[in-house]
């Protein structure tokens, strides 16, 4: 596609639009002069000034969007280059626009909007995404680094800057000690933002990213603590510093770092607990994450404490209790508006990074300063980083390897927030402001945009540990939970304190205590790993499965008498998540018009297909879903409507169960009946498949199929080649499966579903597969109200069949 | 006696977490030399665990102890003591290849044996059934239903795994300890069986 390779035409308009902004202020003057001696009403006014502010706010964002999407264009690019990188040239070249066209930089990054609107949300997606057990079981190692790592890169980068100074190698500048160490800790700090758009983007193993994350991210306080307690030294003067200072600056620390967590874990619970309520007011619930969360962030400013410690932890601790606790449409509104806070904060920061860096009033260069900056930060980074790390690992289970080592100290970037810290800076108190400011951006520049292109390559050179991108997996997660308690176990028969037995403790402590107050009742009951885990991996085989039906056109995999061939569904490669969009919105929306209505089949009458469609409808009908009509009176800003697709899908699994029971017990000729009612719980898959040596046993197996998953779905074979004369199975939408293709034909399902009855000889030969995708289909239910179905089956199944040694074990 | 325990290994002296572990095991067996089953009610802790029994019965068990294919001791000492802690040493990476596999296979076989409860060598659908609704016992909401269909789907996961595409008249009798290697195919262990101040040159100092 052309657009693909010049993207050059989009920029024209971009360019317009800058262009006019530029222009408009001076315009706006000539525009109110006029209008004062015109005559009398105006139709029409141009209102510039009116809306001027949120106009241009608007217009910025709408820029750096568009931007987003200009790089995305291009694999290529983006691919090696990262996208912060891009972002702060796209900077350059919009504030070298600006600069030309009006010579004072108008728009720059200033500390308030970056502190109070562009931080929080980063912050915030970071803190209610942050994988709390990872995050936990690496505290101790992130705090380490974070705290006496940071405070060891502030204190040898000033003092060697200082000592540089003292040569005499910089020149003559108004920098005294204070101001060395002043700068040294607002660049020490490694920034959450920076690390964060560049390590999404690489890929390492878990681990070591969450070390590099946490330090980013707990390093707040120190720098918060260091940049204030340097900051005062300074305007007291550097003769005025007492001991006590000193000592004064120690304890802040702790206040200030203990003080923003508790203030996070404070808000946090009151979101929880406020979510617990907000049952019937389903609408504005993501609206009370937000602003609880933001609260804890201004909170926390307002008592100077560490608003980003803040912000984490509240995200931190309230996760488990707000996904609990709120819909499933909120959890997902909430997800996905937090993304898209971040990454919109994320591309501004970048963005006007590149922008404000065009400023010449701010430009001071001194050559031994930058250089030497840049050479102190990078080799003192990774000379701390090495001592830590020998020191941690005497205490580690899992080592830290060398090549962590390098990617750690590698991936230590600098970003907005050291360049807005610097911007703070009082010029009158800090002489030499203009060169901090200028250093800091270069600083940021370098490891955003140098550091961020080549950590790709060098973790891919030295062969870092990637992370594994693999699906969930049912045992790990089983075994998992296992391991557990096997370790708690040890540690409690061995009388050790370790980390399972505190992990242990706490989770005891959250489900005796915590979890009462703060979660709602139902979702206590079916709160579980395993069983989100279970149940997500259901859903997704569910909505592939039918996904690749709608990809094979209108249902056609539907076994047809006329077209074997046809219904291979080739379940091997699994859909992307565009197809299970348009399936999500088939299952989930409520106000959707699903249209499987008579007058769409209708006119397909004329194709050769149509009886199957027919078959196809009917079945859908009674099985699936409910044709529905438009809703037109449904829109509603104040209410969700309740979810019908549950209350359907509840139907339809009845009228599945009743059907498929109905249909066996009339049935069967010459097999046992009593065993394949016995069969028909679908618990029984497993063992059957797993014991399968009479092909007889067909016909209950595929039977079975229909009782469980997300009621319509069954097991499915995945190798087509072998399938090709019998095709897939699919009991729920011919739930008269064992009808020959020739009494199908003859007799529409719908209408008489226990009559023709005779196991095929396709079904009886044809064993669905182990499918890939679609292994984990069983019915799962948590209360104690089953359905009628369920007792029916439960009541036939008391008779086991002698051949299944282990089929009915109550 | 709950002591804190985090830097153990580095002093590194082996000696002392042997006896660390000799004073723990006078003090579950009552200063008798041997430890029962019923000794293990001692440890207040182990009662909120839900798989305790299968945890106390791997102590046990003999193919753990190495005393034989199956079956379960009635007491075991101080060096059986030692022995079941020695699954959870943590792997020693400098020993080569060879080793660490050897290891790795040493604790993987230990959890086999706790899941396959007849000694049959297999874990049959049964068994897994009955591992995973002891799993799940501890949350009073989940239904023993749920938790079979949780254990039929793994078992599911497990057969397609080790197994892949099956003929139909195959016949899937259980997992094998072979089958149950692959499962757990580059998946590290290494953090999962281990537990923290259990140095390797402690235990080996004792055999």
């Amino acid at each position: 596609m052309w657009l693909r390779e010049s993207p050059g035409p989009f920029w024209g308009p971009l360019l317009a639009l800058v262009l006019t902004l530029g222009g408009l202020p001076r315009v706006r003057g000539f525009e109110e002069e006029p209008s004062s001696a015109s005559q009398g009403f105006q139709v029409v006014t141009f209102k510039w000034h009116h809306v001027q502010d949120p106009y241009i706010i608007a217009l910025w964002i709408l820029v750096a969007s568009l931007a987003k999407i200009v790089f995305h264009l291009s694999h290529k690019v983006t691919s090696v280059v990262p996208e912060s990188a891009l972002l702060i040239v796209l900077g350059l070249v919009l504030g070298g626009i600006v600069w030309a066209a009006d010579h004072i930089a108008s728009f720059t990054l200033t500390p308030t909007v970056f502190f109070f609107y562009l931080l929080p949300p980063i912050v915030l997606d970071a803190g209610y995404f942050m994988p709390n057990r990872l995050f936990f079981g690496n505290l101790g190692t992130i705090l380490l680094y974070a705290v006496i790592g940071t405070v060891w890169n502030a204190a040898t980068t000033g003092l060697s800057l200082y000592g540089v100074f003292l040569s005499g190698l910089m020149g003559e500048l108004q920098i005294g000690l204070l101001d060395f160490l002043l700068f040294g800790s607002l660049i020490a700090a490694v920034d959450p933002v920076a690390v964060l758009a560049v390590f999404e983007e690489v890929h390492v193993n878990e681990v070591l990213f969450i070390i590099v994350f946490g330090e980013s991210l707990l390093n707040d306080a120190v720098t918060v603590v260091l940049y204030n307690v340097f900051e005062s030294f300074v305007t007291l003067g550097g003769d005025k510093v007492t001991g006590v200072d000193c000592v004064k600056g120690i304890v802040s620390f702790f206040v200030v770092s203990l003080g923003g967590t508790l203030v996070g874990v404070v808000f946090a619970f009151l979101l929880s607990l406020v979510t617990r309520f907000t049952k019937h007011v389903r609408i504005i619930e993501p609206g009370f994450v937000f602003v609880i969360s933001y609260l804890s962030y201004l909170t926390s400013e307002m008592l100077s404490l560490s608003a980003i410690l803040a912000i984490t932890f509240c995200g931190i601790c309230c996760q488990k209790y707000v996904k609990a606790n709120i819909s499933e449409q909120s959890a997902t509104t909430v997800r996905y508006t937090m993304k898209m806070l971040a990454s919109g904060a994320e591309t501004i920061i970048f963005m006007f990074l590149g922008i404000s860096a065009v400023d010449p009033l701010i430009w001071t260069w001194n050559t031994a300063f930058v250089l030497l900056t840049l050479v102190f930060i990078s080799v003192y980074r990774a000379i701390g980083i090495v001592l830590q790390t020998w020191i941690l690992n005497r205490y580690r289970m899992v080592q830290l390897e060398p090549i962590d080592q390098v990617v750690m100290s590698y991936g230590g970037l600098r970003g907005a927030v050291a360049y807005a810290l610097v911007v703070l800076l009082d010029e009158n108190k800090v002489k030499e402001k203009n060169l901090f400011v200028s250093t800091t951006i270069i600083v940021v520049f370098f490891t955003v945009i140098f550091q961020g292109l080549t950590i790709k390559p060098l973790v891919q050179w030295l062969k870092v540990k990637r992370s594994e991108q693999r699906e969930p997996k049912l045992n790990e997660k089983l075994h998992g939970r296992a391991f557990d308690h096997i370790l708690s176990a040890i540690e409690d028969i061995s009388g050790q304190i370790g980390h399972n037995y505190l992990r242990d403790k706490w989770s005891n402590f959250d489900r005796k205590f915590l979890s009462k107050v703060l979660m709602r009742r139902s979702a206590q009951k079916s709160r579980d790993r395993i069983l989100n885990v279970f149940h997500e991996l259901n859903l997704k085989d569910a909505i592939s499965y039918v996904a690749e039906g709608e990809r094979r056109g209108s249902l056609a995999f539907i076994r047809s008498p006329s077209t074997d061939n046809m219904v291979n569904v080739d379940f091997s490669t699994p859909r992307p998540s565009t197809v299970e969009a348009s399936v999500s919105y088939l299952l989930r929306e409520n106000v959707s018009a699903v249209r499987l209505d008579m007058q769409s089949l209708e006119q397909r009458r004329r194709s050769i297909r149509d009886t199957e469609d027919m078959v196809t409808h009917h079945t859908l009908q009674q099985y699936l879903y409910k044709p529905r009509q438009e809703y037109k009176h449904l829109y509603s800003r104040h209410k969700l409507t309740p979810n019908e697709s549950e209350k359907q899908d509840k139907e339809i699994f009845h009228r599945t169960m009743r059907k498929r029971l109905e249909s066996f017990k009339s049935a069967k000729l010459g097999i046992n009946q009593n065993k394949k009612a016995a069969k028909l719980y679908k618990r029984e898959r497993a063992q059957k498949r797993l014991e399968l040596s009479d092909p007889e046993e067909a016909p209950d197996y595929e039977a079975e199929e229909t009782s469980g998953g997300i009621e319509f779905l069954a097991s499915v074979t995945k190798d087509t080649a072998s399938d090709s004369q019998a095709g897939i199975d699919n009991p729920v939408f011919s739930p008269d499966e064992d009808l020959d293709p020739s009494i199908l034909a003859r007799v529409p399902p719908w209408l008489s579903p226990g009559e023709t009855v005779v196991p095929s000889q396709r079904a009886r030969v044809q064993i669905p597969h182990s499918p890939g995708n679609f292994r984990r289909l069983t019915p799962l239910r948590l209360s104690n109200k089953s359905v009628d179905s369920f007792l029916l089956a439960d009541g036939t199944e008391e008779r086991p069949h002698a051949a299944l040694p282990e089929s009915t074990h109550m | 006696m709950r002591v804190f325990f985090p830097f153990l290994s580095l002093l590194s002296v082996s000696s002392e977490q042997i006896e660390q572990l000799h004073r723990r095991f006078k003090q579950l067996s009552g200063d008798q030399p041997t430890i029962r089953k019923e000794n293990f009610n001692n440890v207040p802790d182990l009662e909120l665990n839900p798989i305790r029994s299968k945890i106390i019965r791997a102590f046990f068990d003999n193919r753990n102890l190495r005393k034989g294919p199956s079956g379960l001791a009635d007491e075991i000492d101080f060096e059986d003591f030692l022995t079941i802690m020695s699954y959870f040493r943590p792997i020693d990476t400098t020993l080569g290849e060879e080793q660490v596999e050897l290891s790795r296979k040493e604790k993987l076989r230990f959890l086999f044996h706790m899941y396959d409860s007849d000694s049959d060598g297999r874990i049959t659908l049964e068994e897994y059934r009955n591992v995973v609704e002891e799993l799940l016992s501890g949350n009073p909401h989940i239904e023993k239903e749920s938790a079979r269909s949780i254990a039929d789907g793994a078992m599911m996961e497990a057969a397609s795994v080790c197994v892949g595409q099956m003929e139909p008249d195959q016949v899937y009798e259980g997992i094998t300890f072979e089958d149950f290697l692959k499962i757990w195919q580059g998946i590290d262990i290494e953090t999962k069986m281990h537990v923290r101040f259990l140095n390797m040159e402690t235990i080996a100092l004792c055999h």
